[in-house]
Order: structure tokens, then C-alpha cells, then sequence
């Protein structure tokens, strides 16, 4: 079995389903000839040609809008947008048309779609280049968001999110797109959507994350167990819908929960997870729940990004004072 | 009826690739001094872009956005404005900014990851207006046209200046900033840096239109298309657009036709996606050596000036970039102290937090 990239496995499984399904389109800037800024579609058009991956005009809106008549009649359009920070301009197109088409038309006109795009920081980059705005994307009704964490898990509910009749927001934590390799078969075997990953089995606390911050939670979940302390660890993986019950499940068990996410901490996802904890399991918890998120400022330039980012060592402080403040 | 709206485009153009005057001159342009300054300013920004790269590849400052072979487009523009004008970039305009009183140290700031690069002055010392460095691709256009809207709603002689990539003209803030400038006939001058190459997509896949110039008439607006590697023929036909914008004419937008000579970014490879004989092809029209042959022609350049002016600038930049480096990092807290005038709860306990990590960090791992 091959060993691949995150950005390797992305690039895989866009080859299986535009060989296994005709319908499916890729889209975006520079996806052709460059293979798209980071490679991720490097190889598709020499091998389906440049009428089933397109190099669109250098508008998001426009791509927003494309995507959603291409959708309409069936084809299932992969859109590429650069960095998540670029997909603002079609946001209108996203939230006030692709999300609500389905339940518009109740059920006539369904738009089976994906939006993928690079997210998060830490690579150095230049401003704009490092969002990490799955919140927006999961406040709004009618889209799925997805959020791979590994390259296995990056082919596997990629495959999911191009089968999917509905919208779906694709985010690839680019900071691990080729940080860590791992066996991926190419078998074409979708992963579920809307269900969460139990990566680490756990007795004293409930650490849940996504994305690129999965991998200092389980640094931090193995230097606790050093240390007696036993974390399960979840990968939500699927944003939207939340796969609250797997969640609840754990904490039930654990008594503890602390949330990790880069993204900015007011509003978040992470405030949702534990809203819902609250509601559902307030008198399983041993501790009040914890979160270890970024801040609320804009992402700095990257001289000062390594303050703003969540090291193994932020996640262990949080949850040895969670544990030394159970009831 | 009928409505017939005539446009044609002519490339307006006084130096051929070889330096030799096609057309007669205009005027100003007997003020050999300004030629030779235009020259210098190209020269230098050259030498930069160099120096960037350089810093760019052994680690010492991020992705850099190079402007090889839109010098005279950046120096044109940069110099034809007034002091009291707005000019709101993209990133590939260091040129004009420098013009602007923005310094190579800012841009290296800026590139190198710093805030602190778009904190300048304009050139007589006041503190700038100009925008900083917009990244996502078009936006500015619209705040040009808001920044004209203020100027015209005030009754200031001023002009609002912005530029914009080839393959920016694509996207909607373009068009409507274009559209609603036009509408309200507001002091203000698009210049579309047309280097050919949007990263890996060509020009002419990009728009169908022969031109991007003629992006205007549906904006009611005169465009014109300029050679984009002759900088008599850009400083002259802003110099026009600025003097009509000023007098309470409205806008206009120019359309400089170069080439970017360079990969997209120090984070791109043009091989990949862009045939060699183009590039080669290209360097024939590069702007500088076009207006030295024109200086050398006229007896007022040679080699003794030209090595003379090539140290100078080695200099300078280098006197640049080791301020640069030694540039005091703000420190973390900094990313808290700008978004709100005041810093309330629960943001000032967050900066503590912040401080507090910071300095467990610098004190090792006291996990
Ligand atoms: C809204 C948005 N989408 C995508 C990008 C990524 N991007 C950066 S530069 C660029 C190409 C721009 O080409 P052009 O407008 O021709 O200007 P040039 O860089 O060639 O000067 C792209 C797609 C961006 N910065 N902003």
C-alpha cells in the first residue's frame, strides 16, 4: 500500500471519482496546467482534459454562482478556491444560494457540490492566507462542513463529500498537507459523514478537535497518559451536522471535557460543543468545560503567529487544571 | 433607436523596444533631469526586487510578490501622482509606494511578517493616507471609489489612484467600483498593471475581450491602453488621467500592457506552466534598458553614471535591508492592541493570557 500526503490523498481520491463518475467536474484557479497553487489537482487535466477541469476567470463569486447551475443539472462540481480567506467573495453565492436551494425548491433542484479550500496557519504565509472560519461555514443551515486530519481521512470523506447530494464546505488543514504520510488504499471506500472519529480511547477527560490541531492533541493526550492521566481523544472530522452523541458518549464516561480549536474563540464551534454538553450532560461533568482555541484578534503576521498558535503544552496546562478543579 | 458607443483602442506608446522616439515627445519630457529620475527610481526598485528574493530564499523574510518588469508602470504611476492624492495598491506595487513614501524597509517589514510595514509617511513627512498592501484580489477597487466619492463629496482637488492585475479585471469589485465611478463621474484613475499572467492562467483565457481597456465603456469612462514598458508614455498618459480627474472630469482607466518577467511569487514556479522563448521574448521590451538606450541617445547617461548609480543602489538597499533586520519585533501583545480603539473584557484577560504564555515560551517548557 502507498504511503501519501494529506495533499497526496486529496489528489487521489479527485482521480478515482473523476474516473468512477463522468458527472463529476473540477474547477477553480490555476487547478489546470499548475495543478492548483498547492498540487492538489496536479495530474486531472492531462488525464481528463480541460473541458472536466477548468481554469475559471479569477473570480470567487463567479465560481460560487457556476457551481451552483452546474450542480443543478447533475454534473457534481469540485470547486477549488486558493485559501479559505478567498472565499469570501462568493459567500452570497454559498449561503444565499447553494445552501438553500434544496429546501427552496423542497427537493426539485439539489445541488450536489463541493467546496474545497486550504485552511488554518502557521506556514508562514502572508495575511489572508491563514483563516480558520469553519464557524461561519457551520452557522448556516443547509451546508455540510467536513474537515479532514489525516490523509486517510482526507481520501476517505472526500469521496464522501463528492457523493454527497448536498453542499458540502471540504477544508484541508494545510499546515499537515504534507507534514505526515500514512497507507491509504485506493479503493474508492468512502468514510461516513456527520460522525466523529474516536481516535484515542480515554478514562479522566474528552479532548475533541479537528483538523491540523488533531496532532498536538494526541502529543498532548500521550504526554498526559505519561503523567496517569487518561484522554479519549475525538475527531470531529464532520463539523456540520455535529455528531453530538459521540461526544456526549465520552464525556459521559470521562466526566470532563476541553475542546481545542485554532480558530478564534468567541462563537465558535467550540462554544456550540459545549452548549450542547451543557444542555445534554451538565450533571455527568466533574469539571466546568474548557477550551483551548485562539484568540479573539485577527491572525497575526507570521513574526508573532507561533504565540497565537496551540502548542501540546497549552492543551496539557489547560487539562491538569481542569483536573485539579474537578468537583 | 439605436445607441452606438465607438471604441477603439490604441496603444499609446513614445519609445519603441530599442529606445528610438516613434511619436514626438511630449513637452515635459525635455526635463531630461525627470527622465534620468525616472530611470534611477527604476533601477532601484530592480535592485530591490533582487535584494528581496534573496532575503526571501535564504530565510529572512516570507513569500515575496516580485515586480520584475512592471517597473515603469509602478515608477510611472507612483511619480505622476501629487503628494495629497490617494493611492490604494495591490501587492505587487512596491514601486509606487516607494514613490509614496513608503520605504523598503516597510516592505520588508510587510513581507517579513510585520504589521508594522504599513505604518508610513507620505514623503513631506505627514502621515500617509495610501492603503496598505490589499491581498485579496479587486477589494481595493471599491475603496478607491469610495475614497473618491469623499473627495468629490468635500470638494477636495484630489485624486484617488488604484491598480489592479490582469486577472483582478475578472472579478466583480472591479466591475462595480469601475461602474459606480463612472456613474457618479468621481476623481479617480484605475491603472490595470496587465503583466499577462494571473499565476498560471493566461491573459486571454481570462477575458474574451481584445483589450482590457475597453472594460470602460461599459462604465461610461475613456479607457486607455498604454505600453506598460515605456514610462514616458505611462507618466504621460496619467499625468492626462490625473489632470482630468482633478479638473472634475471623472475617472478613467488605463490599462498598462507589460509583462511579469518574474515567477508569480517567491512561492510559484512559472516553468511549470510557461514556455521559455515567451519569457526570452519578453526581456526585448523590459522597461529599463529601453529608457537608458533613450538617455545614452540623448548624451546624458553612460557607463561611468550608470556604474556610479548601480553602487548607489546597492547601498541604499542594503542600508534598507540591515534596518530591516535589525527591526525590533513587536512584541505578542501587539496582535490585541489595534482592532477596537479600547481594549475591553474579555479581550484584555485573553492579551494576559497571551503575555503569560509568551513568557513561558521564552522561559523553556515548564509543562
Ligand atoms: C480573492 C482572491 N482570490 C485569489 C487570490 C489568490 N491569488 C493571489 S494573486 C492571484 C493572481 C492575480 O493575478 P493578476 O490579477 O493578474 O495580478 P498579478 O499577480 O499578475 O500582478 C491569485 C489568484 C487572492 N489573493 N484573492
Amino acid at each position: 500500500m502507498a504511503k501519501v500526503t494529506l495533499l497526496e490523498a486529496v489528489n487521489m481520491a479527485l482521480h478515482h471519482e473523476m474516473a468512477a463518475d463522468e458527472n463529476v467536474v473540477c474547477l477553480g484557479e490555476d487547478i489546470g496546467t499548475n495543478g492548483g497553487v498547492f498540487r492538489a489537482t496536479v495530474g486531472l487535466k492531462d488525464k481528463f482534459g480541460f473541458k472536466r477541469v477548468m481554469d475559471t476567470p479569477l473570480a470567487e463569486g463567479l465560481i460560487g454562482g457556476l457551481t451552483v447551475g452546474m450542480a443543478s443539472q447533475g454534473l457534481r462540481p469540485v470547486a477549488e478556491f486558493q485559501f479559505q480567506g478567498f472565499i469570501f467573495p462568493a459567500m452570497e453565492q454559498i449561503i444565499c444560494q447553494a445552501a438553500r436551494m434544496r429546501s427552496r425548491t423542497r427537493g426539485r433542484i439539489t445541488l450536489p457540490l463541493v467546496y474545497r479550500a486550504p485552511f488554518g496557519g502557521f506556514i508562514h504565509a502572508p495575511e489572508h492566507h491563514s483563516e480558520s472560519v469553519e464557524a461561519l461555514f457551520a452557522h448556516i443551515p443547509g451546508l455540510r462542513v467536513v474537515i479532514p486530519s489525516s490523509p486517510a481521512r482526507a481520501y476517505g470523506l472526500l469521496l464522501a463529500a463528492i457523493r454527497s447530494n448536498d453542499p458540502v464546505m471540504f477544508f484541508e488543514p494545510k499546515r499537515i498537507y504534507r507534514t505526515v504520510k500514512h497507507e491509504v488504499q485506493d479503493n474508492g471506500q468512502a468514510l461516513p459523514l456527520d460522525v466523529a472519529f474516536i481516535l484515542r480511547q480515554g478514562a479522566d477527560i474528552t479532548l475533541v478537535s479537528w483538523g491540523a490541531s488533531v496532532n498536538e492533541t494526541l502529543v498532548a493526550a500521550e504526554q498526559l497518559a505519561e503523567q496517569g492521566i487518561s484522554a479519549e481523544v475525538i475527531d470531529l472530522a464532520t463539523i456540520k451536522p455535529l455528531d453530538i452523541d459521540t461526544i456526549l458518549k465520552s464525556v459521559r464516561k470521562t466526566g470532563r471535557l476541553c475542546i481545542v480549536h485554532e480558530a478564534a474563540k468567541s462563537f465558535g464551534v467550540g462554544a456550540e460543543i459545549a452548549a450542547q454538553v451543557a444542555e445534554k450532560a451538565l450533571w455527568d461533568l466533574k469539571a466546568p468545560i474548557a477550551r483551548v482555541t485562539g484568540y479573539d484578534v485577527t491572525m497575526p503576521y507570521y513574526q508573532n503567529e507561533k504565540y497565537y498558535q496551540i502548542h501540546p503544552e497549552d492543551i496539557l496546562l489547560e487539562v491538569k487544571n481542569v483536573m485539579e478543579h474537578s468537583a | 433607436m439605436t445607441f452606438t458607443s465607438k471604441s477603439t483602442v490604441t496603444q499609446v506608446r513614445y519609445l519603441d523596444d530599442e529606445g528610438n522616439v516613434v511619436q514626438p515627445l511630449p513637452a515635459w519630457a525635455d526635463d531630461l533631469d525627470l527622465l534620468i529620475n525616472f530611470y534611477k527610481n527604476m533601477v532601484l526598485v530592480r535592485t530591490y526586487d533582487k535584494k528581496a528574493i534573496a532575503l526571501q530564499r535564504t530565510g529572512q523574510m516570507g513569500t515575496y510578490p516580485s515586480h520584475l518588469g512592471a517597473e515603469a508602470v509602478g515608477i510611472g504611476v507612483g511619480m505622476s501622482m501629487a503628494v495629497e492624492d490617494v493611492y490604494v495598491p495591490y501587492y505587487r506595487d512596491m514601486p509606487t509606494m516607494l514613490m509614496r513614501g513608503a520605504t523598503m524597509v516597510h516592505n520588508m517589514l510587510y513581507w517579513g511578517g510585520s504589521e508594522q510595514g504599513s505604518y508610513f509617511n507620505r514623503p513631506d513627512g505627514q502621515l500617509s493616507e495610501d492603503f496598505p498592501i490589499c491581498v485579496p484580489i479587486a477589494t481595493q477597487c471599491t475603496h478607491a471609489t469610495g475614497v473618491a466619492a469623499a473627495f468629490k463629496l468635500r470638494g477636495e482637488k484630489r485624486v484617488a489612484v488604484t491598480s489592479i492585475g490582469d486577472g483582478g479585471t475578472s472579478k466583480g469589485d472591479f466591475l462595480e467600483a469601475l461602474n459606480c465611478a463612472g456613474a457618479w463621474q468621481l476623481p479617480c484613475v484605475f491603472v490595470i498593471n496587465n503583466n499577462q499572467w494571473a499565476i498560471s492562467v493566461p491573459r486571454t483565457i481570462q477575458c474574451g475581450a481584445p483589450t482590457l481597456a475597453q472594460k470602460a465603456v461599459g462604465a461610461g469612462i475613456p479607457g486607455v491602453q498604454v505600453d506598460g514598458n515605456d514610462i514616458i508614455a505611462v507618466f504621460d498618459v496619467m499625468k492626462k488621467a490625473l489632470e482630468r480627474a482633478r479638473t472634475g472630469k471623472g475617472t478613467t482607466l488605463v490599462e498598462a500592457v507589460s509583462y511579469r518577467l518574474s515567477d508569480h511569487t517567491t512561492a510559484d514556479d512559472a516553468t511549470r506552466y510557461r514556455p521559455a522563448e515567451e519569457v526570452n521574448d519578453a526581456w526585448k521590451r523590459e522597461p529599463i534598458k529601453r529608457l537608458r538606450q533613450y538617455l545614452h541617445n540623448q548624451g546624458v547617461w553612460d557607463e561611468t553614471k550608470e556604474l556610479a548609480w548601480q553602487s548607489d543602489c546597492n547601498q541604499q538597499v542594503q542600508a534598507a535591508v540591515e534596518q530591516y533586520l535589525a527591526t525590533t519585533q513587536e512584541p505578542p501583545e501587539a496582535m490585541f492592541d489595534y482592532h477596537y480603539e479600547s481594549l475591553g473584557e474579555p479581550l484584555a484577560s485573553q492579551r494576559q493570557q497571551l503575555i503569560n504564555k509568551a513568557m513561558r515560551m521564552a522561559g523553556g517548557n515548564h509543562g
